[in-house]
């Protein structure tokens, strides 16, 4: 039905898209900020709360960063798609974008550059606060940069689903916190194996694995989500 | 090439149990507007979405071509301007008339690196408009267009759909003003279904029976 139409090419709109996002992003910088200074406002606090006891916090130290990371990720998921779908873009963005997975993997990922990728270069900060052994900083690191688009792409299908809800925070929560688990135990798995000096391939296979199932399988589930949600 | 633009067979919609609309048949072909009136809460929004796709809960066949759907939403970012607005509708729907100069023909020459949230809303929506110049598309779904425009704004908002439809579009407007579009087709949704304004007699009873019921409520309470 849409034969007349005349659509722009993947790359063309994967790009225009992006720079769209990274543009509004650096314009409402605290904003985006926020989810950062969250988590480092938090170790902060466990640090304080530990007593500054270096055996205590760097034997938790590997559960602490992600469970942090994830919480982290999931304040910055609910505006993910907010703000397009108050000002009505994101409903011309179903209508016109074909396909419309490519917008989408766009927004994700712009989305991924301020949480996942930014905590992760920040990460070896967190992990010196927390007193983890300095040989476990590049697991640490390793971690989150495969772990973490896994976490943005899972938690994007849920801001999908949760965008059309006046109050959807908390119910975004207990939609994708469950489904972060996995990537959880592989993650926090992982740096605990390298402070006990052991290897840590096999856990970092499994959070590759997970994102690369993400990435797959994400973006078309975001693209059903949002037509759950505008379709009303 | 398709003889019509937009086709309508059968339709009808019932939203939260009141029927807006039933069995309506229509076929709009190229160089044709239709006016949409209609109260408030008739169903003409609830149509306009139903033709662009965002509304599936409906009965009957609609059958269209690319349009552009122009809704309460306006579709513009108030972090961007209002140039990084229109260049991201041209990537999705190109056209080909010059953004400069479709700026400059809703009156917001000067306004291209002006975020969009520091725009009055009648500025806003001529961006908005603006956006129907610099995308092609022959059908148009114009959702109240000429709300928040002053007088010049919608006369030049009537001059545009005017020369859409002289340049072989088609346009849907739902619109509570006339369109006073020569030629225009006139559709009024659900005509003498919606009660109407109340009169200050009718009131004036409504108000003595809920306070006659509340008596005899307390009275009840109180035995």
């Amino acid at each position: 039905m849409n034969g007349g139409l005349a659509t722009a090419k993947p790359g063309t709109l994967f790009i225009a898209q992006l720079r769209r996002e990274l543009t509004s992003t650096l314009r409402s910088l605290a904003e985006a900020l926020n989810p950062l200074v969250f988590l480092f406002l938090a170790i902060t606090l466990f640090a304080l709360g530990a007593g500054g006891d270096p055996e205590t916090l760097g034997a938790y130290a590997p559960a602490i960063i992600w469970v942090l990371v994830l919480l982290a990720n999931q304040l910055s998921l609910e505006a993910m798609f907010r703000r397009d779908f108050e000002d009505g873009t994101l409903e011309q963005l179903l209508l016109l974008a074909r396909p419309l997975f490519i917008p989408i993997l766009a927004k994700v990922c712009a989305q991924w550059c301020v949480t996942g990728l930014a905590m992760t270069l920040l990460s070896p900060i967190a992990a010196m606060m927390l007193y983890l052994p300095l040989d476990a900083l590049g697991v640490t690191m390793l971690t989150l940069l495969t772990g973490s688009p896994a976490i943005t792409l899972i938690g994007a299908v849920g801001a999908a689903l949760t965008v059309g809800l006046r109050r959807g925070g908390v119910l975004l929560a207990l939609l994708v916190l469950p489904l972060f688990v996995p990537t959880l135990i592989f993650g926090a798995g992982a740096i605990m194996q390298a402070v006990a000096g052991m290897g840590t391939s096999a856990q970092i296979y499994w959070l590759m694995a997970i994102s690369m199932l993400s990435l797959t399988i994400g973006p078309f589930a975001v693209q059903a989500a949002l037509r759950i949600s505008l379709e009303q | 090439m398709s003889q019509f633009l937009l086709r309508l067979e059968h339709l009808s919609c019932t939203r939260d149990g009141r029927s807006l609309f039933g069995d309506l048949d229509l076929t709009l072909s190229q160089g044709e507007c239709l006016e949409l009136r209609g109260p408030n809460g008739s169903g003409k929004s609830t149509l306009l979405r139903a033709i662009a796709g965002l509304y599936p809960d409906i009965q009957g066949t609609i059958s269209t071509s690319d349009c552009l759907y122009w809704g309460h939403r306006l579709g513009l970012n108030g972090l961007l301007t209002a140039e990084e607005n229109l260049r991201w509708y041209q990537t999705l729907q190109p056209g080909t008339v010059d953004l400069a100069a479709a700026l400059a023909r809703v009156g917001m020459r000067g306004y291209e690196r002006v975020p969009c949230h520091r725009m009055s809303a009648g500025q806003q929506r001529r961006i908005a408009l603006a956006r129907l110049l610099v995308c092609d598309s022959t059908l148009w779904l114009l959702d109240e267009p000429f709300t928040a425009l002053d007088s010049q704004g919608q006369e030049m908002a009537r001059q545009l759909i005017f020369e859409h439809v002289q340049r072989d579009g088609a346009v849907v407007c739902a619109t509570h003003q006339p369109l006073a579009l020569e030629g225009a087709r006139l559709m009024d949704l659900a005509a003498g279904q919606n009660p109407g304004p109340a009169s200050p007699e009718a009131i004036m009873a409504l108000e003595k029976e809920v306070a006659k019921k509340e008596a005899e409520d307390h009275g009840v309470h109180e035995r």
